[in-house]
């Protein structure tokens, strides 16, 4: 398997990174690269065997539906790049 | 072996009113002063706010409060969030981030009155093995400074090292704890996953990421393995277990020991050097009563093809909230609101970032996601079936941390397959979620450091220690600092 350009321009895409045609052609060799040693474990025989998607069998736990968070809003908002009357600034969305 | 400025050492002085802790963090700090131009191991050093928390601790040893560590400045790698604290995970992304609340690691450190030296250097995202990825410039070998200290947590073993900090925190997704230990010549312990809460600890691939101690000795690490450990109800993979005290076992003797050797980890590609220091680790441990055995980790080989679809899948969505909108950097010009994500993104990370996240993004992408996510979590179990089988003859896995020694800067950057390759041996244990340490044992022809590694069955971190302490007191690789530093 190999990456084209275009191939990395989808990626890319898909990500929201905005990517030139020169870093898609630069990034190909790279991404390649990888991906060749990642082919090595196409060749492994996995039938029957589970995913393992995790290192410990655990189970997501429930608590009390009671409200535990404080309002923090003023401090989360402080450290947002643009923000007005309590409000996230960003380009508009909806006409 | 211990030297003067040992974590129990420096409690003991603390606890006798020998020195204060506003007296020892000044000490440290007028250390980093004078090294970190030459290192870079920090990002942030606030003396004022270092000051202020040591004083908070002499006041807690005044009144009699104090815990084991009260009073002992650490300093912490730049991924935990540390509430007032710039917490920038060495990225261009979160160059002006301050954290608006403690990780749970840091939460517990101040709880104990352990003070922060500051925040340390790191690979962008925890995304390297070389600390040359940092926005904040790449970090520098204390023993040679023209090498690299691995990574990610680079600053925090170069700043231990150097003996800028009496110890550090580190995090390892791949061996970003492990092999900046070997290539610094620190000691360092990834714990069983989900002993350490990951929470605030700014996530990479989340169901690898996990945090341990950077010091110079194992009595250090077991000591803050102590502070750092418990159960977290806000990390959902956090797990509930009876509180050990993970000292309780260094001064065991190692009689009957089985030290399991994995054929595959002293085969081709292992450095010459790092594997005579290895085999005479080996003979040492025989010497204190141990016994050794063969074992096979045949599916070990895989690990790093593994990683590199499970990492970067987890990343590739644990990294999706960076978008310009609630904190951190945003591109100053664009268009629509797309626009703004994707020049932010472009802008934000780094090389290596982007190219994982595009890794992810791939492997999950439809049509793709059975061949390459599914066939690697298949492949992660039968790399975890290995090591549930290696431990019915042994009690720890022993083996070298790194193929070699400290790279030179630059030497591997343009070539990421290569860069990969530093984490052969350290992968294995995170994909089963093992704990795993490194401890200096020697150094190369050119005087750079050798790691050792032990990985160890699920939550067997005190035989781990046990083990690396009894090393430790028959050897003092650990106790050697770099020359010209001191």
């Amino acid at each position: 398997m190999s990456l084209t350009p275009d191939d990395v321009k989808r990626i890319a895409r898909l990500a929201r990174i905005e990517t030139s045609d020169a870093e898609a052609q630069a990034t190909q060799a790279q991404l390649n690269s990888i991906f060749d040693l990642i082919a090595t474990m196409q060749a492994v025989d996995t039938a029957g065997i589970a995913p393992m998607a995790h290192a410990q069998e655990v189970y997501q736990r429930l608590r009390d539906d009671a409200v535990t968070e404080t309002d923090r809003h003023a401090a989360f908002q402080a450290i947002a790049p643009a923000v007005e009357n309590g409000l996230y600034l960003v380009p508009k969305v909806i006409e | 072996m211990s030297s003067e400025t040992s974590l129990s050492a420096l409690a003991a002085q603390l606890a006798a009113r020998q020195i204060s802790s506003r007296e020892l963090a000044q000490t440290y700090l007028d250390r980093i002063a004078a090294l970190n131009p030459a290192i870079n191991a920090f990002i942030t050093v606030d003396p004022e706010k270092t000051l202020l928390e040591a004083a908070a601790a002499d006041a807690l040893i005044a009144a009699g409060l104090a815990g084991p560590l009260t009073g002992v400045p650490i300093a912490h790698k730049d991924i935990f969030c540390t509430d007032g604290w710039l917490t920038t995970c060495g990225s261009k992304m979160l160059h002006n981030f301050v954290a608006p609340y403690d990780a749970h690691v840091i939460q517990r450190f101040k709880a104990a009155g352990l003070p922060s030296l500051g925040k340390t250097n790191m690979d962008e995202f925890a995304m390297g093995s070389s600390n040359e990825t940092s926005h904040f410039g790449a970090v520098k070998n204390p023993w040679n400074t023209a090498y690299v200290p691995g990574g990610s947590s680079g600053g925090a073993a170069a700043c231990v090292a150097a003996r800028m900090a009496p110890a550090a925190t580190g995090t390892d997704t791949g061996g970003s704890i492990r092999q900046p230990a070997a290539l610094c010549g620190i000691t360092g312990l990834k714990p069983t996953y989900g002993l350490v809460s990951r929470y605030g600890m700014i996530a990479f691939a989340s169901s690898l990421d996990q945090a341990g101690p950077m010091a110079p000795s194992a009595e250090d690490c077991a000591l803050l393995l102590n502070v750092m450990t418990g159960f977290d109800p806000n990390d959902s993979t956090s797990l509930e277990r009876d509180k050990e005290d993970y000292a309780r076992d260094l001064d065991k003797p190692l009689t009957g020991l089985r030290v399991g050797l994995p054929k595959e980890f002293f085969a081709e590609g292992l450095n010459n050097e790092v594997a005579a220091a290895v085999d005479a680790a080996v003979a040492e441990l025989k010497k204190l009563g141990a016994t050794t055995v063969e074992i096979s980790l045949a599916n070990s080989k895989l690990a790093i093809p593994v990683y590199y679809v499970l990492a970067p899948a987890e990343a590739s969505s644990n990294l999706s909230r960076f978008d310009g909108v609630r904190y951190g950097y945003r591109a100053p010009d664009y268009g629509s609101l797309d626009d703004m994500y994707c020049k932010t993104r472009a802008q934000g990370f780094g090389a290596e970032v982007k190219r994982r996240i595009l890794i992810g993004a791939y492997v999950l992408s439809h049509g793709y996601y059975d061949a390459y996510y599914l066939q690697a979590q298949k492949i992660r179990r039968l790399i975890a079936n290995d090591f549930s089988e290696a431990f019915k003859v042994c009690d720890v896995i022993l083996g070298p941390t790194a193929p070699g020694t400290a790279f030179r800067l630059g030497e591997k950057s343009d070539d990421p397959v290569e860069m990969y390759l530093n984490d052969l041996y350290t992968i294995p244990a995170n994909l089963a979620g093992l704990p795993g340490m490194s401890l200096p044992c020697g150094f190369d022809s050119q005087g750079l450091p050798i790691g050792l590694q032990l990985v160890g069955n699920y939550f067997s971190e005190a035989k781990m220690l046990n083990v690396a302490h009894q090393y430790q007191r028959a050897t003092d690789w650990h106790a050697r600092a770099p020359e010209g530093l001191k």
